[in-house]
């Protein structure tokens, strides 16, 4: 997409879903939508069956905070039509005063399981009706924040020694599910509430 | 006795074919000697520093030529542990783990920047420098450094094991935490991780 033109799915979108498509944006070639919080779940779910649509492959789920504090977070969706090679953005905006949550999206693709637990980690937006919302890059006991969140210093909050030990304390066992790992022995170290989701398995279904 | 210094010459030895031979040496120099010329190393390779390691490793720089063909990739049979990379903190454990359970006597260098000091990386995920968390013989400067700074790296951790000596029972304690769960005292794993150079002047968001 060279030319700077709306993507015509922006068209299809306000038509079906009238006031909770926002507003929207051309940047680089790109179509970028803002739709309302509470219907962003149905609006993918319509992108991704409506046959004029079809956008079968989520290439990412991401979130970005600006510096001026003002403004909203958004979380973002960039969605990709594998048949009629189209690329749109979807943008939710999140306000901070607010609880910071969105509905989960693992149903429609489940490739947004592992993307939406990175954007929990940094971020610290929950999504609703996820699996297995926990974190996926920093280890499950991390008590420092949310490291990609604006008033998150940037060395951390903790000093190095602090860091050092918490770091140190850990079990590194503990810090992978028995299905990432295999490793039986650090069970028992766990909390109930982590030991009780992994019987669940990974997916969230009865073993 | 089965010398025989020939008349006059200078002073070379020479074995005879018939007798028992032998020679004298100092039990520590032997031993120190047979160590220095089959050290195993463990790769603890996280990064870009584990690229030159390999370059180190396989047949243009050809570490065996030192006496280290063979790598271990089990810390039980390792006797150098060679941390190539940066290391976050969520590795920590880990290296600290694959450190109890290599058997002495040990070694290990820290390969790197980012081993080292913490590199470029003075951030909320990053251990800032090894040495906070193992002890370290030899530190190789470098970004990453060149197959010739690791091999410089080895050499001088053989020129250390020929000096140590097997009386020296305080060489081959195991350094393992203290009270408080650490490796150093708080006070000196904060000091040396206090931002240095540039990293003193990066953005702040906060």
């Amino acid at each position: 997409m060279t030319s700077a033109t709306v993507s015509p799915s922006v068209a299809a979108l306000a038509g079906q879903f009238g006031a909770a498509i926002l507003r929207d944006r051309v940047s680089c070639g790109d179509t970028i939508v803002w739709v309302a919080p509470d219907r962003a779940h149905d609006i993918l779910a319509w992108l991704r069956d409506d046959p004029g649509q079809d956008f079968n492959f989520l290439t990412d789920i991401t979130a970005v905070e600006y510096r001026d504090g003002e403004l909203p977070l958004e979380v973002v969706y960039q969605l990709r039509s594998l048949g009629r090679r189209a690329d749109l953005r979807l943008k939710v905006e999140l306000d901070k005063a607010r609880p910071l949550e969105v509905e989960s999206v693992c149903d429609l693709w489940a490739g947004a399981n592992w993307l939406e637990r990175e954007v929990f980690d940094m971020f610290g937006i929950a999504f609703r009706n996820h699996p297995d919302l926990r974190r996926i890059l920093m280890w499950e006991t991390y008590a420092e924040g949310y490291p990609l969140r604006k008033d998150f210093p940037l060395r951390g909050h903790f000093s190095r020694s602090e860091q050092t030990r918490q770091a140190l304390a850990a079990n590194p066992e503990a810090h992978y599910s028995l299905e990432e790992l295999s490793i039986a022995s650090s069970y028992h170290e766990l909390s109930v509430e982590m030991r009780e989701r992994l019987a669940r398995g990974e997916r969230g279904e009865v073993a | 006795m089965g010398l025989t210094l020939p008349d006059g010459g200078p002073q070379v030895a020479e074995v005879s074919g018939e007798s028992p031979n032998w020679v004298t040496a100092r039990l520590s120099d032997l031993v120190n000697w047979s160590r220095t010329r089959s050290l195993w190393p463990m790769p603890f390779g996280t990064a870009c520093c584990a690229i030159e390691f390999m370059a180190t490793a396989a047949s243009r720089y050809d570490i065996s030529r030192f006496g280290m063909e063979r790598q271990g990739y089990t810390p039980r049979q390792a006797d150098v542990l060679i941390c190539a990379g940066r290391l976050p903190f969520k590795l920590a454990p880990v290296i600290r783990r694959v450190w109890d359970q290599m058997p002495q006597p040990k070694w290990s260098i820290s390969m790197g920047a980012c081993a080292s000091s913490g590199g470029i990386f003075d951030n909320y995920a990053m251990v800032q420098g090894i040495d906070t968390i193992i002890p370290v013989d030899v530190y190789v400067p470098g970004c990453p450094p060149r197959p010739e700074g690791l091999l410089y790296a080895i050499f001088l951790l053989q020129k250390k094991i020929q000096g140590e000596s097997l009386m020296d029972q305080s060489l081959r304690i195991e350094r393992s935490m203290g009270p408080d769960g650490l490796f150093r005292a708080p006070a000196v794993i904060d000091e040396v991780s206090e931002p240095f150079g540039n990293s003193v002047h990066q953005t702040r968001s906060s």
